[in-house]
């Protein structure tokens, strides 16, 4: 809670000189000195975890790439963001993710797509991850096809905000999934519906129910009677209070 | 993929924490909600209501037509008309003269004191500011009230009488700057669940202990590493006996006592006989954890508390959150970054509507209506003739409605409040609402209390208007149209300023008070220019990021937390203090106490709430009661049970909780089908007129299925 003075750190990202506040990650650094680093598991507001790789930077006598978001700056590092090394690595990425999720709603990931020149159909024999649209409760759909695993929607229903716990991981490798413990129904489970796991997912795998249903072409006013209470209220006069 | 034709930046309509939402509108239809992450406020977190919560705005219950009543009602047979066939659809020329002449043949008949007027804690500052005026400047009646009185009234008179000051004294999200906090009457995951993120942050993240006085084993137990399970109404032994143990050993902060405050030996010797076992004997906390909480809280670097209406919905509600100013004053807890006074505002404006003088005692910026020199200065804004403005208080919400009968109030006009919901004892404030000579209600639905109107006046929702709300902790923020108005409804703001321009033409009044207003920002440069705490709030600097309140000029940066000096009082006074019990304590008949409160789903008397989709989530009250008293009166989980107490009952399915302490029983109070606050009891705390929403007796008996409002519905949900 102390703010005392931070150490700084002294390294060059791509020829240029850059100084830190000690505990910086390389992500911080390079956006310090101006240099754009691809993201797409990474958010601001989540905790970084590395698991995409597509932040991954060359630091000077590493052996491996470094992913950005979770390396720390250190002392007299020399790091290089749009290596050969590094640029192969992350269309690599972008092209497996490709062949095997359905990206069509990730306009970000697109885009990197796009600055990459990834070839989606790289990968032809790969099999897709598919799995039914989720929809469980009245708020939001889960389609588990477009999700690239981030993270994001697990950590913020845990200590990242919500502290709720209704979300996490199912089964392992390739047929990892995110899901609800014992694969129950959402309104089974802890979920407080507040969506913040909507809210930080990069790639509409989570949806409000409202939009998805939008997206299909169904009008508003369609919409919106799919998504009315369904609880049938008798009328109101019924029940005045201090009518009974 | 859908690309939004645009998406507008506005701020929540739910509750006081005020966070700030992005609409993504596509054809007038708001299909997506998110928060930006750099959101001041609440950082991109958002809970079910504000991202889900905003259908009502289509619900084909919504009414957008103006309308009278086809039956002339009289005074003391007035009828609820929720059928439209009992309405008459009219044009916006026709109510409002109606509503004009109506108005002011009362007013010429029985003078001002015959009007009444509630305002609304939903609507904008500059809703509840244009309506305060057209009854202060054109009827002369101080009579102007609004649900404050039915939350926090307790809080503002006990703050005002110490401090000077009603507000929050710091910021919500500065609980990760304390080391140790009180969170005490407020259940904040359900009723503030974006502070609650913050403070289970600070416990999780920051290491601060959380201290939980509540009767309910509340989800912040889980973090807490004290809980004092109070009986309700025992709030005042509770504190008087930690201040107690603050003196006995030696924890004041003799220099803060000194330099800040007075009364502190009276205080001192009328609490000596608050020992931690008479307190424990009164309020059946183990004497062990006051003592604790005591000293956890005076040893503290950086010491805040957070209340809510647990605190103030009693006949002691004064007395209650004075016990908690004690504390903090004892111990210096307040004036600095992370300690504080913190009441959590419930509604999303109800700090604006009373900081816009939506208040019987006060005209916008709490100055006080028998102060000389505060109605001179109105009545120059006005455009008053010197000495016209009322110098008489006015009635309270709790007092205009009893005081409605010949030689009374005879006309109330209620703008978006719900009294037929959240009046405590609702058989008497119906008999109430029907003694009514006229009645105009302007909202967007037809709830409870409208049914009962001659007139209804289509209101737009927030998300069709401009203004600003005030959220709990002073924060002034804009409010933005997304979509048209639906169908023929208008802007509150507008409504008023037609009306009032109606009705000054019918007084003959020489001067007029100003109603041409061409936007909301000129009806709040309008206010801030004689309350002058929001002098320096403009629509410009308030852009992106609210202003929080004083702002005494346009270089002045806004004030995080307040105190840092001194108080508004000058110096922060002690009371002596006496512990009077609640009411209606539990006997043979009614053996059990009834507390009531909210649910995260729902919205008070539901007029939102209940017209959305939240209604699925949680679609019906239940009774939360212990096992203990389960087994008692063989009581089966989800059976149906009858809750009764000496003014009502209601039938209910039954909920066994972890939540509920032996001999406490809760209901929610949003379900007007089984409305809470037909059991509970209408007395006031004797200053600040709050009637004691958290606790009266109660009994309980086994029902029948069919006695349920609707047997098939259930909720079935993995948290509770």
């Amino acid at each position: 809670m102390e703010d005392s003075q931070p150490r700084m750190i002294h390294l060059v990202i791509d020829g240029q000189p850059v100084d830190v506040n000690e505990g910086a990650t390389l992500l911080d650094a390079a956006r310090q000195a101006g240099k754009e680093v691809p993201t797409i598991c990474y958010h601001d507001h989540c905790t970084a975890n590395g698991l995409c790789r597509m932040c991954v930077v060359e630091v000077e006598g590493a052996r491996l790439l470094s992913p950005a978001c979770v390396a720390q700056a250190a002392e007299g590092m020399t790091v290089h963001t749009r290596t050969a090394r590094v640029e192969r690595s992350r269309r690599t990425i972008l092209e497996m993710l490709a062949s095997s999720v359905d990206l069509s709603d990730a306009p970000e990931i697109q885009g990197l797509m796009a600055l990459y020149s990834a070839d989606a159909q790289r990968f032809p024999d790969a099999s897709r991850r598919s799995h039914p649209v989720i929809d469980d409760n009245p708020m939001y759909i889960r389609d588990y096809s477009k999700c690239v695993l981030c993270w994001r929607c697990v950590q913020v229903c845990a200590e990242d905000a919500q502290y709720t716990f209704a979300l996490n991981f199912s089964k392992r490798g390739y047929e990892t999934s995110i899901a609800t413990f014992y694969d129950k129904g959402m309104m089974e489970t802890s979920c407080v519906f507040c969506g913040q796991c909507v809210g930080v997912c990069p790639t509409g795998a989570l949806k409000p129910k409202r939009q998805w249903l939008l997206e299909t072409g169904m009008g508003a006013e369609d919409v919106l009677s799919q998504t009315r209470s369904k609880a049938r209220r008798k009328r109101r006069s019924e029940h005045t209070p201090g009518n009974d | 993929m859908i690309h939004p034709d645009r998406i507008t930046s506005t701020t929540c309509p739910y509750c006081g924490v005020g966070c700030n939402l992005e609409l993504h509108v596509k054809d007038d239809f708001i299909y997506s909600v998110t928060s930006p992450f750099d959101a001041v406020v609440n950082q991109g977190n958002l809970c079910v209501k504000g991202r889900f919560g905003y259908d009502f705005i289509y619900s084909p219950q919504r009414v957008t037509t103006p309308m009278l009543r086809k039956s002339l009602q009289k005074p003391g047979m007035r009828t609820a008309a929720f059928d439209l066939n009992e309405w008459r659809q009219v044009s916006w020329d026709v109510a409002l003269d109606y509503t004009a002449d109506r108005l002011v043949e009362i007013y010429q008949r029985d003078g001002s004191d015959a009007l009444a007027v509630y305002c609304c804690a939903k609507a904008t500052n500059e809703d509840n500011y244009l309506l305060q005026k057209m009854f202060r400047a054109l009827f002369r009646s101080n009579n102007v009230d609004h649900c404050t009185r039915l939350c926090h009234a307790g809080s503002v008179v006990a703050l005002l009488k110490s401090l000077g000051s009603s507000a929050m004294s710091n910021t919500a999200s500065e609980v990760i700057h304390s080391d140790c906090f009180i969170v005490t009457g407020s259940n904040t995951t359900e009723n503030h669940p974006i502070i609650a993120l913050q403070m289970k942050a600070a416990v999780r993240k920051h290491g601060a202990r959380l201290i939980v006085i509540d009767p309910r084993r509340i989800e912040l137990c889980d973090y807490a590493t004290l809980w004092l399970p109070l009986k309700p109404g025992t709030n005042v032994a509770v504190f008087a006996a930690m201040a107690h143990v603050i003196i006995k050993e030696g924890l004041v902060n003799r220099d803060f006592v000194a330099a800040r405050t007075f009364g502190y030996e009276e205080f001192a010797r009328s609490i000596e006989k608050f020992t931690p076992e008479y307190a424990e004997m009164v309020s059946g906390v183990d004497r062990n954890l006051i003592v604790e909480a005591a000293r956890m809280y005076a040893r503290a670097e950086r010491g805040a508390i957070y209340w809510g209406m647990g605190i103030s919905q009693l006949s002691q509600g004064t007395a209650s959150a004075l016990g908690l100013i004690h504390l903090a004053l004892l111990t210096g807890h307040i004036g600095r970054k992370g300690t504080g006074l913190n009441p959590l505002r419930g509604q999303n404006n109800v700090q604006g509507a009373s900081d816009a003088g939506a208040m019987p005692f006060h005209y916008p910026g709490y100055m006080e209506v028998d102060n000389e020199a505060n109605a001179r200065a109105w009545e120059a804004a006005w455009n008053v003739e010197p000495g016209g403005l009322s110098r008489k208080r006015g009635l309270t919400t709790t007092e205009i409605l009893s005081h409605a009968h010949p030689g009374g109030v005879r006309a109330l006009y209620i703008m978006g409040e719900n009294p037929m919901m959240t009046e405590p004892n609702l058989n008497l404030t119906r008999q109430h609402m029907q003694e009514l000579e006229f009645l105009v209600a302007q909202d967007i639905f037809i709830n409870e209390s409208g049914a009962f109107a001659d007139v209804f006046l289509p209101a737009t929702s927030w998300a069709e208007k401009e203004g600003t709300f005030t959220n709990t902790d002073r924060r002034v923020q804009r409010v933005r149209p997304a979509i048209a108005p639906r169908g023929e409804s208008r802007p509150d703001w507008q409504i008023i300023c037609d009306l009032a321009r109606r009705i000054e033409r019918r007084l003959g009044r020489p001067n007029s008070a100003g109603w041409d207003y061409t936007s909301p920002e000129q009806v709040f440069r309008e206010m801030a220019n004689t309350a002058t705490m929001l002098k320096g709030v403009t629509y410009a600097r308030i852009e992106k990021v609210g202003l929080q309140y004083p702002v005494p000029d346009e270089n002045h940066p806004g004030t995080p937390f307040l105190f840092s000096e001194n108080f508004p009082s000058g110096r922060g006074r002690f009371f002596t203090v006496e512990y009077i019990p609640v009411a209606e304590p539990p006997d043979d008949e009614y053996p059990l106490i009834l507390t009531t409160g909210r649910l995260l789903e729902h919205w008070h008397g539901g007029s939102m709430t209940r017209n959305s989709l939240l209604d699925e989530l949680y679609p019906e009250a239940q009774l939360e009661l212990h096992e203990v008293d389960a087994a008692h009166f063989g009581i089966q989980d989800g059976s149906p049970v009858r809750v009764y107490s000496r003014r009502g009952s209601v039938v209910v399915r039954a909920r066994i909780s972890p939540k509920a302490n032996p001999g406490v029983v809760f209901l929610p109070m949003h379900f007007a089908e089984a409305a809470a606050n037909l059991l509970t009891i209408d007395v006031l705390d004797k200053e600040a007129k709050i009637p004691e929403f958290k606790a009266c007796a109660v009994g309980v008996q086994i029902a029948q299925e069919e006695e349920l409002h609707n047997p098939a519905v259930r909720t079935e949900r993995g948290r509770y």
